[in-house]
């Protein structure tokens, strides 16, 4: 048996859905897109005169959410399937995009520049069980224009994980698409062995920027997955209560869904977000609050009532340090959204609200990761019964360190974190060094990057990113690429 | 009581139905209105200031203040400026061009006119040119300038070169703020000044003017 939490009564998760539909039929969505509130009021929506806020039809959203894949698959760059978007299956990504990079040495937040980039790939490459990259965080070293595919970039000459990113500009969407049929060959495998997914992210309230509609619209016409992330802030740009925030989402992400199929029917989706509460205190959005988890996992649950696999921002912490914030913080989050079934889990290394990434968080968020993985198999029978034989075997050897059936399950049964979460007796612990779990997590940081093969892309392939890549920050008034590239 | 008094209590209440009331009954009773002004409003939001930079109330109780205060000032507003009494200062505030996102600014809006500033919002999305002609149209000393993408950031960087090519930078000043920004990034692009949230904001923008 699977185990699971679960947040809404199917009553309340009704009343959420219908009211999420009767506000946007009713209020309906800001899109500042003409294109699309054309396409939209050509399939009925209703334009409110002198405005840009478009009434969707119940007829059209109904349409649209029976198009939607129930599931579909990442492959990574060498064309191997790497994730299954489908039931209670759970994946995990690192979090994105920072701004801040935690330096080991000065224990200071600065900003990010291309080798941290290539050494937050590099150490990603072999975390056992976040299996995706991100393009977690913006180079400070190149020209503004081309941060968002410069990430990419990174992410696809030196990693082969598929890449969850996004665009921050309309032109970027052609120079990102081009970097992915460059590894695929063709449009044509890019679609039938997506590589990335992209977050579009309608503004709260209730608005379209004409960025991420047409970034919606791009991804939806090249078959691209996209994960819809709405952001509304409880009690600020959201109502105050957990169900008015969700009622909110709801509406922000269904509108999204029909732009998404009335362009393509059947695009894949991520029924996604990054809600926060709104901390009155502080001005803050604590990505660790409890009631930010409540919110993405009762989201997770409206998302798969409507059969569609689900995202969330979620176990992400404030803390500013690789401190015990940001372990509490990270672990309920984690635990609670993967018993939830989000399907993707946007959150490794990330600390600081969204802003920072810390590559010693990275590797610590792999162990939780995978103590939360070992959780949602469950406790199930393995030759227990009958267990007499145990029993007799155990009082006569007087253990069971090396019978057959330890043997034989010991490795499924007990996930083993280490080397950054500690199991040792006090003793030995002074021992080795009495190392803090900060130095444990930079050794293990250290020893990735000294470990990590080189990637298996052709040299063709890898030239060819190089000079797409080349072109693009040319056009963008920046000289050359502000690293040298191995190829 | 003394019906000043009374008015900055009820704003530090958040009660704007009972400071318009009592606003009003002050100017009936002839008390000048700038006495009103300094001894009744602002004093009652100089405690509040104070409350919230301790963490005793928090942005909520700020803001019914500074409605209250607005409930006040809308009745003090045309007899200050017959008398010739200014308000602080005129601030010009907006989300630089290319950039639609407006929380932070709207909250540092909200705080600058609960401090007395008289804000001009030029929405989302102002190209260069329009803040600095508002700026100089308006006689506004500070400029304040919101951004959320590392993208758009260099247009703040345009607005001051622009206040700088027409010799105007001792008397407007800039102000910045938004997730990509620091203290670091806003020295950088030349900014007088940075808000890391929407209360530091005000306290930067009275340093710039040299106000309490």
């Amino acid at each position: 048996m699977r185990p699971a939490v679960k947040f809404l009564s199917d009553e309340l998760m009704n009343q959420i859905k219908e009211e999420a539909i009767h506000v946007l039929c009713t209020l309906g969505v800001e899109i500042q897109n003409s294109d699309v509130i054309s396409i939209l009021v050509d399939h009925g929506a209703h334009l409110q005169a002198d405005t840009n806020r478009v009434q969707l039809t119940e007829i059209m959203i109904q349409q649209t959410l029976k198009t939607v894949p129930n599931s579909f698959k990442l492959y990574d760059s060498y064309g191997n399937k790497t994730h299954d978007f489908s039931g209670n299956k759970v994946h995990f990504t690192p979090g994105s995009s920072a701004l801040g990079f935690l330096d080991y040495q000065s224990n200071k937040i600065r900003k990010p520049v291309t080798e941290d980039y290539i050494h937050y790939v590099k150490v990603t490459n072999q975390l056992q069980h976040v299996a995706s990259q991100s393009t977690a965080f913006v180079c400070s070293d190149v020209h503004e224009k081309v941060s968002d595919s410069y990430r990419l970039f990174l992410s696809l000459l030196y990693g082969y994980k598929p890449v969850v990113t996004g665009a921050f500009s309309i032109e970027s969407f052609q120079i990102m698409k081009d970097l992915q049929v460059a590894v695929r060959g063709t449009e044509e495998n890019l679609l039938n062995k997506p590589l990335t997914i992209f977050s579009c992210c309608p503004t709260s309230p209730l608005k379209w920027s004409d960025v991420a509609t047409q970034n919606l619209v791009d991804c939806a016409t090249f078959g691209i997955p996209v994960e819809i992330v709405p952001m509304p802030m409880a009690g600020f740009i959201a109502p105050v209560t957990l169900v008015g925030t969700l009622i909110q989402h709801t509406a922000e992400i269904v509108s999204g869904i029909v732009i998404s199929q009335i362009i393509r029917p059947g695009t894949p989706i991520l029924y996604g977000g990054s809600p926060a509460v709104f901390d009155v205190r502080f001005e803050t959005t604590p990505m660790g609050a409890i009631e930010t988890i409540m919110i993405d996992c009762a989201n997770n649950e409206i998302g798969k009532s409507f059969k569609i696999p689900t995202q969330a921002y979620v176990g992400l912490s404030d803390a500013k340090q690789l401190d015990a914030q940001a372990g509490l913080e990270t672990g309920i989050g984690i635990t609670l959204a993967a018993l939830s079934g989000i399907n993707n889990l946007s959150n490794a290394g990330m600390h600081d609200f969204e802003n920072c990434i810390s590559l010693e968080k990275l590797v610590l968020d792999n162990e939780i990761c995978g103590m939360i993985l070992r959780m949602l198999d469950g406790i199930e029978p393995k030759e227990d019964f009958p267990v007499l034989p145990h029993f007799e075997e155990l009082l006569k050897e007087k253990h069971l360190l090396i019978s057959q059936h330890t043997r034989h399950y010991l490795k499924e049964e007990q996930y083993m974190p280490g080397p950054v979460i500690d199991r040792m007796n006090l003793s030995r612990w002074i021992e080795e060094g009495s190392l803090t779990l900060s130095e444990r997590a930079h050794k293990e940081v250290e020893k990735h990057l000294k470990n990590d093969p080189p990637t298996k892309l052709s040299k063709d392939i890898k030239k060819d990113l190089i000079s797409l890549m080349e072109k693009e920050v040319k056009k963008a008034g920046q000289n050359k690429l502000p690293f040298t590239f191995e190829q | 009581m003394d019906i000043i008094k009374k008015i900055s209590d009820y704003l530090q209440k958040g009660d704007d139905e009972k400071v318009f009331e009592l606003t009003q009954q002050a100017i009936a009773q002839n008390i000048p209105p700038d006495e009103i002004l300094n001894n009744g409003l602002i004093k009652g939001m100089d405690v509040i200031g104070d409350q919230f930079r301790n963490h005793e109330i928090f942005l909520p109780e700020v803001l019914l203040a500074a409605r209250a205060m607005h409930a006040g000032m809308d009745q003090l507003n045309p007899l200050l400026s017959k008398a010739g009494i200014e308000s602080k200062g005129k601030i010009i505030i907006g989300t630089v061009q290319g950039d639609l996102h407006d929380i932070g600014k709207r909250l540092v809006c909200i705080m600058l006119k609960g401090a007395g500033f008289e804000v001009i919002d030029l929405g989302t999305d102002v190209p260069a040119e329009n803040f600095v002609e508002v700026a100089e149209k308006e006689n506004a000393p500070v400029i304040g300038m919101s951004a959320l993408l590392t993208t758009t950031m260099p247009a703040m960087k345009q607005v001051i070169n622009m206040i700088k090519e027409k010799k105007l930078q001792n008397t407007i000043k800039t102000i910045v703020g938004g997730a990509p920004l620091s203290k670091q990034s806003a020295v950088e692009i030349g900014a007088d000044a940075y808000g890391f949230d929407a209360a530091n904001a005000v306290i930067r923008v009275k340093e710039l003017i040299g106000v309490s």
